[in-house]
């Protein structure tokens, strides 16, 4: 038998879906930033390994001279990427919903059998609430750099009013390779998510936008009970 | 509606239907959002470039929000918070030279002619020499110049503090305006200050680099050093000074970027 059981509250799902295409357009502008002085890349032993970016990468964008604009756009959407991380973050401190994002201190050890569950190497599933252990890490860590963000973020803008920040960050030139890193972050990250996503299938993927997924009782009799009490409130409402 | 054998019948109905019918509000409103959001981003990147002016080139609405973001942000300005120096030997030997407006486009400028203008309203203009700037008191200062494009660099320089240059020449009474300006001999490139950053006590009217006299690609013989403004605001060979309660002219205002550039 189908039962209804709610799985993202409405703030959760509205957060989520805003900070999509506020995170997307902090990277696409914040590329314009970076491209005026792209002095990024990974090097060993003197041989460059990756130069941030291909060639190709900056014709499709049509780059040069476009710093004012990345700017002014940068600076308009780091308030609704503030506020809404902020929303999200007092949300689940005050719902209580930190308990099931938080990792545990199993979540660790259970993070290496979910990768070893998802790259079918080992056939059981291991146990997992609203989130598994790798979800818990990954999720909470998203969030911390989404805090990492706004605080280095925050150093580079104003480094002399925020001196402090600044201080904390590793001064002003290490600040901008930390936010550029999280940056990076982020890409690896949206990657990794829709994959999973994908995988997941479609009951997830409701989940984020509906609220509920769909999940077929057992019949036991506990829970049966349950739904039972619950359809009849249900249908005293109505 | 009390009985078991009823619900049983009529609870796989109900939640098929409840599934399909939340699933339906919830994809449409989440569509119909993301139409919403879609065509507000539309609107925002073909937004009307501002007319020039004192400002221009960015979108209206931009600028209105960098506007608001600057006056949001010099709420935290405070003098007492200097920027950090460093000690003498790591300033930079051959300092970084990013820009020449106002420098190499003007073949004509005699730098042993050359005397600060002062414009004063009511009065006729002052005219200071780099003897007169240089017999005044001299502050040094080592410390990370900031460039805008986000490079930056420890350099060296030394003049006299803007704050005390005002007082000296008895323009503490214009200096009580919001705004300075600062243009080139040639006028080719200028820049718009605010009060508070010209009286922070790390802001120099500078005429040295590493000990020796600026070099010309440096803004020979005078130039500002502001260190709470990215490098933009640092004017190399000021010719003009003037004072205003609106905003003067700003070069890269002008090309869209932040009035503001503060740091």
């Amino acid at each position: 038998m189908k039962v209804i059981k709610e799985k993202h509250s409405l703030l959760m799902r509205w957060t989520h879906w805003v900070n999509f295409p506020v995170l997307t357009i902090m990277i696409w502008s914040g590329l314009f930033i970076y491209w005026a002085n792209d002095a990024y890349g990974i090097s060993i032993f003197g041989f460059t390994l990756i130069k941030f970016f291909p060639e190709w990468f900056y014709d499709y964008f049509h780059i040069p001279q476009r710093l004012a604009e990345g700017m002014a756009f940068h600076f308009l959407f780091m308030w609704f990427f503030f506020i809404n991380g902020l929303l999200y973050i007092i949300y689940t401190v005050f719902s209580g919903a930190w308990r099931e994002l938080l990792p545990n201190k199993n979540s660790f050890k259970e993070a290496w059998l979910v990768l070893l569950h998802d790259l079918h190497i080992r056939k059981t599933v291991p146990p997992q609430k609203k989130y598994n252990a790798a979800q818990r890490i990954a999720y909470t860590a998203i969030i911390f750099m989404g805090l990492g963000s706004v605080i280095t973020g925050l150093a580079i803008y104003k480094p002399v009013q925020f001196y402090w920040i600044c201080w904390l960050c590793g001064g002003y030139h290490f600040a901008r390779i930390l936010h550029f890193a999280l940056t990076i972050g982020y890409v690896f990250f949206f990657l990794i998510h829709i994959v999973q996503v994908a995988l997941a299938g479609w009951n997830n993927f409701r989940a984020v936008i509906a609220g509920f997924e769909v999940v077929e009782d057992q019949a036991q009799p506990r829970v049966q009970e349950l739904t039972i009490e619950t359809e009849d409130k249900d249908e005293n409402k109505s | 509606m009390k009985t078991n054998h009823k619900k049983t019948v009529k609870i796989p109905l109900t939640v098929d239907q409840k599934i399909r019918r939340r699933t339906f509000i919830s994809f449409g409103t989440f569509l119909a959002l993301g139409s919403g959001a879609y065509v507000g981003w539309k609107w925002l990147l073909n937004a009307p470039e501002e007319t020039a002016g004192i400002t221009g080139g960015a979108r209206v609405p931009l600028r209105r929000a960098l506007n608001k973001t600057e006056l949001f942000f010099r709420n935290f300005f405070s003098n007492k918070h200097l920027v950090k120096t460093y000690p003498v030997d790591r300033a930079a030997k051959n300092p970084r030279i990013n820009s020449l407006i106002g420098i190499e486009d003007d073949e004509d400028f005699d730098i042993a002619a050359w005397k600060l203008q002062v414009k004063l309203n009511n009065q006729k203009n002052r005219y200071i020499t780099i003897e007169e700037i240089k017999a005044l008191p001299k502050t040094e200062i080592v410390y990370d110049f900031k460039c805008v494009e986000g490079w930056d660099e420890i350099q060296h320089w030394a003049g006299v503090k803007l704050s005390d240059f005002l007082t000296h020449f008895q323009l503490g009474n214009e200096a009580e305006k919001q705004y300075m300006g600062l243009e080139t001999p040639n006028g080719a490139y200028y820049v718009g200050l605010e009060r508070e950053s010209i009286l922070h006590p790390q802001t120099l009217l500078a005429y040295e680099m590493n000990g020796k006299a600026i070099s010309t690609e440096h803004g020979a013989p005078l130039r500002l050093i502001i260190p709470v403004k990215y490098g933009i605001k640092n004017l190399k060979r000021i010719g003009m000074m003037s004072f205003s309660n609106s905003r003067p002219k700003d070069y890269w205002a002008e090309q869209g970027y932040d009035y503001y550039s503060g740091l």
